[in-house]
């Protein structure tokens, strides 16, 4: 808690606003979605079940990550890079036609206007700078569509700092514009083979990297998942799409509360990010979007809140797609972003809790709404948030009701995917 | 209480084999005659590898025999099953069970700890259960079973968190020999390795250590039994029994050309 204090302190001295006393202990005292407790729990879920290999760098990592982040040369740095690299704010844009067509107000966040075309930058923007006051000078990363290794290649290229990507085999041919995207940023590309070879064995090779260079390197984890404190670490540093929501909702509607925030969840980092400054607000209703893939009981989905139970996976106890025997069962999904058999510790509490809603949307449904968006709007979304788009339609919300979209990648490296199923989009 | 892994190593105080397999590799009931085997041929320990989908721990050599174990249809309860007898046959070796917390969990702890017991198992190794868990929910339920459990010490592990690993260790400690999973090559510049195992040696603690990682032959063994009671070989078994018939057979060549 004492750690919680001086980050809020430091966020609002940020902002120029400076709580009384009395706020400040209400702030701490208040029992949170937004703290994990000590050893990085939220409610059951979370932890850090790490062999002793990678014991010291995560505890390291533990110790330090609040009071680098705290530090005002790191928050400067930072926030200059989120604006002049990264190009933020980003706007938050009404959809009137969208709006038209479900008899709603609909705000889309526009994330896929990030440098590199998704939020998963924010991420790498923060850890980078977290890795270089932390002495670190070898960089890596796992990653699923490809848009997290882009945007930490992208980060390693900024900072001259050596970068090794894992991705699956299968991602690299479904997502193959991003495999060229990353070489072109100077960052080695490794294909993990083994498993379902998509996002869930890419982590595993990047942990096993960890444990095989545990001096030098590291481990930028793309989600909102793996050991404390990453979860926590990631959903802080994306917290930054929340946090600029609610000041253009404040300008756009006059309230800084939307009725419904709606967010893809694979592990969880976009989601995160645009639910971070709601989850105390009770009246915000918390949408999370998973891939339903073929059906939720299809035997062929990533719909992890439905199909998962507890379990641990990547050193986090979370909900998790598992057989019987404990052993974990390969997702799918159409997105290869989504196709992950765990979720971040927060949303399994979220979920636990019945904080937000969860919803799963199956491929075809994802498909027509990449449609519908890119017609509707001129937008054309990545295939991950276009399940959250899907979800429109279920969400029951009024004429009167303010609705964001986190639209949290652009549908660029979806290319051949949607050229691929061109019927079922048309 | 007594317990086959204490009396292992008070009966022998140096040069001890720990060898290492997978259970139902290379095929389904090849478990325990490789038990058999491997103590016939003089392993003076044996670790029994409990499939695991996600081994994060180990090299590619132990995944890809998990992935082929688990595809023959092991599990907890075939294990459990399998081992039941054992110690007609095999009284004395230890036998410890190591694997990964996701499916002993799904077992339920207890469940785990007490079919192990009945099972003549004598320790486990889980190395991704934290040392704070292990403490809060998990030890009493080892001592009730007379299980003894098997920390990892790495390079990197501070003298503080050695010294507290050694005082919740009353079996031996598991030096992992460098950066690295399981079935690595030692990359560490010369002199490096040793020294590790010299600032281990010179810390006096109240348990034996057995070197594992990366030993795989005679003289990698020799070496380690240098700086230590003993060393763990594993990948380099299940190399060898890879696309053999007669499994049993090839851990016996395989154990005797270490102990050469």
């Amino acid at each position: 808690m004492q750690r919680n204090n001086q980050y809020q302190t430091t966020r609002y001295l940020a902002q120029g606003f400076n709580p009384g006393a009395k706020d400040l202990i209400e702030t701490i005292m208040k029992p949170t979605y937004q703290q994990p407790t000590e050893r990085g729990y939220y409610g059951q879920f979370g932890g850090a079940f790490i062999p002793e290999m990678l014991y010291p760098n995560v505890e390291e990592l533990r110790q330090q990550y609040l009071s680098i982040m705290a530090e005002p040369e790191f928050q400067q740095e930072y926030q200059q890079l989120l604006r002049d690299y990264v190009g933020r704010p980003t706007p938050l844009f009404e959809a009137k036609r969208l709006s038209a067509k479900y008899n709603t107000r609909i705000y889309l966040k526009r994330e896929d206007l990030c440098h590199t075309g998704a939020h998963k930058v924010n991420n790498t923007v923060g850890q980078i700078l977290l890795a270089k006051r932390l002495g670190k000078t070898r960089i890596i990363a796992e990653t699923g569509a490809g848009q997290h290794g882009v945007a930490t290649a992208t980060v390693c290229a900024l900072m001259g700092m050596e970068c090794i990507v894992y991705m699956g085999e299968i991602d690299m041919e479904r997502q193959k514009p991003n495999v060229y995207r990353m070489r072109l940023l100077g960052a080695e590309v490794r294909a993990a083979m083994s498993g379902s070879r998509t996002l869930k064995d890419a982590t595993n090779e990047a942990i096993r990297d960890w444990i095989s260079n545990p001096v030098d390197t590291h481990y930028i984890i793309g989600s909102v998942v793996g050991p404390h404190p990453y979860p926590d670490l990631v959903a802080r540093l994306q917290a930054v799409i929340s946090e600029e929501m609610r000041k253009q909702l404040l300008e756009k509607t006059g309230s800084e509360l939307p009725n419904y925030v709606v967010a893809c969840v694979g592990g969880g980092s976009n989601a995160a990010g645009a639910f971070y400054h709601f989850l105390e607000e009770p009246s915000v209703q918390l949408v999370a979007v998973e891939a339903a893939g073929h059906g939720v009981h299809s035997g062929h989905s990533a719909a992890t809140s439905v199909l998962g139970t507890p379990g641990v996976i990547h050193g986090s106890r979370t909900l998790l797609m598992q057989d019987e025997d404990g052993q974990i069962t390969e997702p799918y999904s159409i997105s290869a972003g989504l196709d992950y058999p765990g979720i971040g510790p927060l949303h399994a509490f979220l979920a636990d809790s019945k904080r937000a809603r969860f919803i799963s949307i199956e491929d075809e449904q994802a498909l027509k709404a990449v449609a519908e968006c890119s017609r509707l709007e001129g937008i054309i979304p990545a295939l991950e948030t276009a399940h959250a788009l899907a979800a429109l339609d279920q969400l029951g919300a009024g004429p009167d009701d303010v609705v964001v979209i986190n639209l949290s990648g652009r549908g660029d490296k979806d290319l051949e995917t949607y050229i691929k199923y061109a019927d079922a989009i048309m | 209480m007594n317990n086959r892994i204490k009396d292992a190593f008070a009966k022998k105080q140096k040069n001890l084999l720990n060898i290492y397999f997978t259970a139902g590799y290379p095929r389904l009931h090849d478990t325990v005659p490789l038990i058999k085997a491997l103590s016939e041929a003089g392993a003076d320990l044996i670790e029994i590898g409990m499939p695991f989908s996600d081994p994060l721990a180990d090299g590619p050599v132990i995944q890809a025999s998990s992935t082929v174990a688990l595809a023959n249809g092991m599990n907890l309860r075939v294990l459990f099953e399998q081992l039941q007898g054992i110690r007609e046959s095999v009284p004395e070796t230890p036998i410890l069970l190591m694997g990964y917390l996701n499916p002993v969990m799904q077992f339920g702890v207890d469940n785990f700890c007490r079919e192990a017991a009945a099972a003549g198992a004598d320790g486990i190794i889980l190395p991704d259960l934290p040392l704070d868990d292990y403490v809060a929910e998990y030890q009493d339920i080892f001592r009730r079973h007379n299980l003894r459990p098997v920390f990892l010490i790495t390079p990197q592990t501070a003298p503080e968190r050695i010294r507290r690993i050694d005082e919740l260790t009353d079996s031996f400690l598991y030096l992992v020999s460098g950066p690295g999973t399981t079935g690595g090559a030692n990359t560490q510049a010369e002199g490096v390795q040793e020294a590790y195992f010299q600032r281990i040696e010179a810390m006096n603690l109240r348990n034996p250590r057995l070197i594992g990682f990366g030993i795989g032959d005679k003289a990698s063994f020799q070496n380690a039994c240098q700086y230590a009671e003993g060393a763990i070989i594993g990948s380099a078994l299940i190399r060898a029994l890879d696309g053999v018939d007669d499994a049993p057979a090839a851990a016996k060549r395989f154990v005797s050309s270490v102990l050469a």
